[in-house]
């Protein structure tokens, strides 16, 4: 009866918001409870104890508003947790460059106390290590799941990194935090804009120092040139010695860094129908956006001596000569609203929400969504996280958890104590996926092939064996509810708790006999594991289960 | 003893001490043969943070080098600084490990050659020489992973093996990112199920038995690939021929690549990295900062040579750093970003005791921008060298796209 009624509402709540439906399965195929564990799985980092049972008492479809409304979710037990153990990611720019000196080779082989050289190391990758951790522990902690999943996905496809230069680490929390968070169920054009403006990403892709080529006008023509040119030197040479020290250059043109990615991994996406020239005119309508005073407060500016205000067509559309910042502006305008852009960021979506192939009419449906809704990206998600593809039986467990997914999960799974130092982010790391530390533009990978290979399962096994193991820092399988009902259960019931709590309920029939196999399944090994009390072995039970394949997916 | 039986036979005694592995049964149908020699092994060396060629590959027989850096410049061979190779260039004394190599023809420096991108950001240079794609950011792979695309796996030999490609590094790095496996490691000891005994075999029977899906299969591999390495039994391992490796961590890294090219465990390409090369103030001139670092790095090079013994006959080292530093040394005793660079090619298919590439000379017409070293030979021309010549690749448009060596050949490696 409850299924008929989820399913009856699925497709109440499914029509509403689009009415346009193509060819899909008509009803959820998902059995009631499959339904809530994978909208944990998907719509979370991954069920806590007790979350089942939640979802079940408030109704699925009613969590699922509630997660796609997080400004209605009182989250302040995580906002104070994160406040006062990672004050550094709460700083500005300018916060971070007062509180953590910007540390180079050059300024750290200068000093002449050298037995201060490595504490001043440290502190220098303390900042990255407060930003990373403190990802790890807001995804397990923070109430709205679904808003810090999304951000997650937009700081992969806005992707920035750490190491890009001496500056861009003091720009990373004010991206995270006042760029990305605040959006990421917001407008799809206003979260591009703010992008377009952050010290982030103008830094890490160059764009704060592209200047108009020498032979496109200015944007005062008729001041001088000499005026012009001096004004340019003001702004961009000899601010300090660090700078000049660090990189003797001196911006000579138009960098097409982020106008390319821009339109390839930010808006229309590689097959997005657009041409060399685009790129070079969307650069070109972006030439002024820029970072004022970036080694003390970091703040977008617009330069006009930098702008080329030359007559520019992008996509088939004009923009006029003499025109300003509004060059860039409309550019976004435009991108936003290509259908290209609707289609691109729905593939995304229905990827990272649904299965690495993207079935095509819930991309269609999703990307209907965004141009109906003029980029709504809560609307695009309600449609594909309440669709029939959704809650298919193809889509089920379909995915493979990414490291920081799988290790996020683990915490959640047996409800670990936030861990506030940075060991568990370097373990995200070790698994192949350094928080802040993707180099190239276009992100990790949102497909489950790439994060399966030799090395990187024995890695995900032996994290699950240290989460287990106490080894790491807050995560304790004592502290596990389970453990303490399960304690002093025989040890099938043991089993199928761990079956339940970690795999979902459903492990095969072969992993619940090797799992079974009682502690010594193989007769006749030397390994006798003698005496082991219930607890040690219920935590290893536990590491086998975090280790399992079952649990690398989601 | 052929090189190519050894490994099979190897693999034989794998299999017959019940092992089996997963990737073998796999190979006779699933991977797609290849054409290229096998047995060949690349090892390549990344120094980051811009090292200074000039101070490394000294070009004492240029007056205007003298001029140019009157505080830091490696004294002329008389003057008991440079160790002389050919009259003009000499090593840095701190590399004298390695003029060993130089006189048993082993030994191959280019000078004058990087990356013809302009960019002095060492962010964008580390990654146009690990893509291979110098100004073109967003490739997404690099360029060793396609190498190892290309290439595909050995159908005759005991291959595929999941350690044709290692990096000796925490995370994989740029240059082997992408789609075709390799192992990235801190250190070989970490290769290893953190767990007791039957756990091992429960974990173990958990990728085996259910779904033949990706994850399964891969798990199970990996256990064979952690049987095998502990079959090779590393931490046994005792350096051949009195070789002498630095605790560093850049020794200890050279060192298990020598374990696992004796283990014959199917490497073929190795990645090792190194820093601290970024001399902007006070670097020294024969001793001193950089003097350390380049001790360091020839201590652990020649002792790789020395392990490997009569191996480095299928065996080429290459070094690599994203650019060299300026010409004239900086008001603090440094060296800030340059351009060109230098780099060694070191092995027994090498054709050492020469210094390849055209020396583009220091006069401040020479310099490239009036500043920097000037750039005669693209990193490019080298790698593609090392790849046909020594892999035996022989389609480099995919590894190297739109790179045109031309009729840069360096001749780098003999017949």
């Amino acid at each position: 009866m409850r299924i008929l009624a989820a399913a009856a509402l699925a497709l109440f709540s499914a029509s509403a918001v689009a009415p346009r439906r193509a060819a899909a399965p008509a009803t959820r195929e998902q059995t009631a409870d499959q339904q809530i564990r994978h909208a944990l799985n998907r719509l979370t980092f991954g069920p806590r104890p007790g979350d089942y049972e939640a979802v079940r008492a408030i109704g699925l479809d009613a969590w699922i508003d509630r997660q796609l409304h997080p400004e209605r979710i009182d989250d302040r037990a995580a906002d104070d947790f994160i406040r006062s153990h990672f004050p550094a990611t709460q700083f500005s720019p300018a916060q971070a460059i007062a509180a953590f000196p910007i540390v180079t080779q050059a300024a750290l082989a200068a000093r002449s106390d050298t037995a201060a050289v490595p504490a001043v190391r440290r502190r220098g990758r303390e900042l990255v290590g407060q930003l990373a951790a403190e990802r790890v522990t807001r995804a397990e902690i923070t109430e709205r799941q679904l808003n810090e999943v999304m951000t997650d996905f937009w700081l992969n496809h806005f992707n920035v990194f750490a190491g890009k230069g001496p500056l861009e680490r003091y720009f990373l929390g004010d991206y995270e935090n006042t760029v990305i968070r605040p959006r990421a169920l917001g407008r799809f054009r206003d979260l591009l804009g703010a992008v377009a403006k952050s010290p982030a990403m103008l830094f890490y892709l160059d764009n704060w120092e592209s200047v108009r080529d020498s032979t496109r006008p200015a944007l005062d023509d008729g001041t001088g040139a000499a005026r012009r040119r001096a004004a340019l030197d003001r702004i961009l040479v000899g601010r300090d010695s660090m700078r000049r020290a660090i990189a003797r250059r001196r911006p000579t043109g138009l960098n097409e860094n982020y106008g390319r990615e821009l339109l390839e991994l930010h808006t229309l996406g590689v097959e997005g129908g657009y041409t060399q020239a685009d790129v070079i005119n969307a650069a070109r309508a972006l030439t002024g956006w820029s970072i004022d005073r970036p080694r003390v407060d970091a703040r977008f500016v617009f330069r006009p001596a930098m702008h080329d205000a030359g007559g520019k067509t992008v996509l088939g559309h004009a923009l006029a000569a003499g025109r300003g910042i509004g060059d860039g502006e409309e550019l976004l305008d435009i991108l936003a609203r290509d259908p290209h852009t609707a289609r691109f960021i729905a593939t995304q979506l229905v990827r990272r929400f649904v299965s690495d192939s993207a079935p095509v009419a819930l991309v269609d449906r999703a990307a209907a969504t965004f141009r109906r809704t003029d980029g709504d990206i809560r609307e695009v998600v309600r449609t594909i996280v309440t669709s029939d593809e959704f809650f298919s039986r193809a889509a089920y467990r379909a995915k493979v958890k990414a490291p920081f997914e799988l290790v996020v999960s683990a915490l959640r799974a047996v409800g670990a104590e936030p861990d506030t130092t940075p060991r568990t982010a370097q373990v995200v790391a070790r698994l192949g996926a350094p928080i802040y530390g993707h180099q190239a533009p276009n992100g990790y990978p949102e497909t489950g092939d790439a994060w399966i290979n030799t090395g990187a399962i024995l890695n995900r096994i032996n994290f699950g064996l240290a989460l287990a193991g106490g080894r790491l820092p807050g995560a304790r399988t004592g502290a596990w509810p389970g453990a303490v009902m399960l304690a002093a259960a025989p040890h099938d019931s043991q089993v199928d708790g761990v079956i339940h709590a970690f795999l979902g309920g459903e492990a095969s029939p072969d992993t619940r006999r090797i799992l079974l196999a009682g502690i010594n399944p193989l007769a006749g090994t030397s390994d006798s594991m003698p005496a082991v009390q219930p607890r040690g072995a219920l935590a290893r039970l536990v590491g086998l289960a975090l280790g399992a394949p079952e649990f690398q997916r989601r | 003893m052929n090189r190519r039986v050894f490994m099979r036979a190897g693999a034989m005694s794998l299999v017959t001490m019940g092992l089996n592995p997963a990737f073998l049964r796999r190979a006779a149908f699933a991977r797609p043969a290849a054409t290229a020699p096998r047995g060949k092994v690349l090892i390549c060396l990344f120094q980051r943070g811009a090292a200074d060629a000039l101070n490394i590959v000294v070009p004492h027989g240029a007056p205007e080098y003298y001029r140019l850096r009157p505080g830091i410049a490696i004294p002329p061979p008389a003057a008991n600084g440079a160790i002389d190779l050919d009259g003009f260039f000499g090593l840095h004394p701190s590399l004298a490990p390695l003029k060993p190599l130089w006189d048993r023809g082993l030994l191959a420096p280019v000078h004058a050659v990087g990356s013809p991108s302009s960019t002095r950001s060492h962010f964008d240079a580390q990654d146009y020489m690990e893509t291979g794609t110098p100004d073109r950011k967003g490739t997404p792979d690099g360029w060793l992973n396609r190498c190892l695309a290309v290439r595909g796996t050995c159908a005759e030999c005991a291959r595929p093996t999941p350690f044709e490609a290692v990096a000796l590094t925490p995370v994989t790095p740029r240059i082997l990112e992408g789609p075709a496996p390799s192992v990235a490691m801190g250190s070989l000891d970490e290769f290893t199920v953190r767990a007791t005994g039957s756990d091992v075999q429960r974990l173990e029977a958990l990728y085996r038995t259910g779904s033949a899906d990706l994850i399964h299969g891969t798990g199970a591999e990996t256990f064979d690939a952690v049987r095998m390495l502990k079959s090779a039994n590393p931490q046994q391992y005792q350096p051949a021929n009195g070789a002498s490796y630095p605790g560093s961590p850049f020794g200890r890294s050279l060192r298990q690549i020598a374990q696992l090219i004796k283990a014959d465990v199917g490497l073929e390409i190795a990645f090792a990295d190194v820093g601290g090369w970024d001399t902007h103030v006070q670097q020294g001139g024969v001793t001193g900062q950089l003097a350390n670092r380049l001790a360091d790095f020839a201590q652990a090079v020649a002792a790789l040579v020395t392990d490997l013994g009569d191996r480095m006959g299928d065996v080429v080292i290459v070094t690599m750093s994203e650019f060299g530093r300026m010409a004239a040394q900086n008001g603090t005793g440094g060296t800030d970003h340059g351009h060109a660079g230098a780099l060694f090619v070191i092995g027994g298919p090498v054709v050492g005791r020469k210094v390849h590439g055209r020396w583009p000379g220091l006069a401040r017409e020479q310099l490239y921008e009036g500043r920097d070293l000037a750039l005669t030979t693209d990193f490019r021309t080298v790698f593609s060298e090392l790849l046909v010549r020594h892999l035996g690749v022989s389609d480099l448009r995919t590894i190297f796209p739109d790179f045109d060596p031309g009729h840069a050949r360096l001749g780098l490696l003999g017949a």
